[in-house]
């Protein structure tokens, strides 16, 4: 879009920063989540935490749909795989660590396992190789939902199953306000969860928790502005529920989208990564398709995983209570190149953005 | 490299049952699954994973400048 430009303007950028440096306090500090992959990207791309003052913590959380889906449903995979299922998956699954291996070294042994684009994609591979069993391992939040319940309702052939492995992101968000050293003032909603969802599951935040929340777009002026309405509402000692991102974001959300995933899935109980068991925070499929799910078809089932191997501190990175730069692993043992956490594996892993954007400024020193 | 969460503008070209040929600048046209939106020839939506999740607000993208200019000029904050 034409605007595109004015949404990355560094002289606009500066003077957002200047009006958050001035309600910003002097004393204590302030600390503002975000649960978004792609907004730690932005953040970290465009280096925008050196416009912010040092006491407003802008923090990570467990945004990365990728890094939290427990090592047993790796695992599962893994089985499917190693059973002769075609096993189908976004490209950044491929080498997230199950308990013992990753999809990618299933591969390596043999196994049939292809990366898509999205969950059509399975289904046209599926009709194409119709003498082969096929099964898409559903990763993903809100955003990435519809799509498979979609591909479900319009009836995916018969060789297709479903490794459901989506989850819903306000529950975690809840479960991070609550923790009480982690002292959280503000949230930036994810922006493109947000076009499916709307902005009625964040009311509790300012209604029960009483803490202010803006859904923010993804170019560096969205984030800005979302930053200065949070310690706007700080300053008038009024948490709400705002939109920064109007032009994607409606108060209902996309309903058709919302109407799909609640006649395909029903909400569970889920163990994110690092995170442990989630109540109502995962979705799985309605007796109706239960006919899709891949472990009931292909009987596989794994209970419980290595979630955290050794040394690794993903847990702690996925709720924002350490940077990557305090794991001491970090671009050391546990590099992109060579991964030991989920966090570092993801296109959308805090560790893997902190690493890239490092990369980035050894080869051209100017960036950022 | 595909970014999970990141969803692309694109503006519909053209669009034949549950499919739309959609244009996402520089020359860059794919097909996108349009089935979770209502969006005509001309709208923009937002893509992600080879569907289009929400049609974008050209009103509400300028009317956002708009307001960010606006909140940037005023002299006085409020209480």
């Amino acid at each position: 879009m034409s605007e595109t430009l004015r949404f990355r303007d560094p002289d606009l950028a500066n003077r957002v920063a200047e009006k958050i440096r001035k309600l910003t306090p002097r004393k204590g500090t302030i600390k503002i989540c975000h649960v978004c992959g792609t907004h730690e990207w932005t953040i970290t791309h465009y280096g925008l935490r050196s416009l912010l003052p040092k006491n407003l913590e802008v923090i990570a959380g467990p945004g990365c749909p990728v890094c939290i889906v427990p090592a047993s449903e790796i695992d599962e995979a893994v089985q499917l795989a190693q059973k002769g299922v075609v096993v189908v998956c976004f490209g950044d699954v491929l080498r997230v660590p199950g308990s013992k291996e990753s999809l990618l070294d299933a591969k390596a042994k043999g196994a049939d396992v292809r990366v898509v684009y999205g969950v059509g994609d399975a289904v046209r591979l599926a009709k194409k190789e119709a003498g082969k069993d096929f099964a898409f391992f559903a990763v993903g939040f809100e955003t990435t939902t519809p799509s498979t319940a979609l591909e479900i309702i319009n009836k995916p052939p018969e060789n297709l199953s479903f490794l459901v492995s989506h989850r819903v992101i306000p529950p975690a968000m809840r479960l991070l306000v609550e923790m009480p050293d982690l002292n959280l003032d503000g949230f930036i909603a994810p922006g493109h969860v947000s076009t499916i969802i709307g902005l009625k599951p964040y009311e509790v935040f300012p209604k029960q928790y009483k803490i202010p929340i803006v859904v923010a777009g993804f170019e560096p002026l969205d984030l800005l502005f979302g930053i200065f309405m949070i310690l706007k509402q700080l300053n008038n000692g009024k948490p709400l529920l705002e939109n920064e991102y109007v032009r994607a974001v409606t108060r209902e959300g996309n309903v058709k989208a919302q109407e799909l995933m609640r006649k395909v899935f029903e909400v569970k109980d889920g163990n994110w990564r690092g995170l442990g068991t989630i109540s109502s925070s995962k979705l799985g499929l309605r007796d109706k398709y239960e006919v899709y799910d891949a472990c009931s078809k292909h009987n596989v089932n794994v209970e419980q995983g290595v979630d955290i191997q050794p040394g690794c501190r993903c847990h702690l990175v996925v709720i924002g209570k350490i940077k990557p730069s305090e794991c001491p692993l970090f671009m050391r043992a546990c590099t992109p190149e060579k991964p030991v956490g989920a966090c570092m594996v993801s296109v959308e892993g805090t560790c893997r953005i902190w690493a890239k954007a490092k990369e980035e400024q050894l080869i051209s020193p100017d960036l950022g | 490299m595909i970014n999970m969460c990141l969803a692309i503008p694109a503006k519909v070209i053209s669009r034949k049952d549950g499919k739309a040929r959609v244009d996402f600048g520089e020359g860059v046209l794919r097909e996108v699954n349009i089935e979770l939106v209502d969006a005509k020839v001309g709208d923009y939506v937002l893509v992600h994973a080879g569907y289009a999740i929400q049609v974008l607000d050209e009103k509400e993208a300028q009317e956002t400048l708009q307001l960010w200019s606006e909140i940037l000029e005023a002299e006085i904050l409020q209480k």
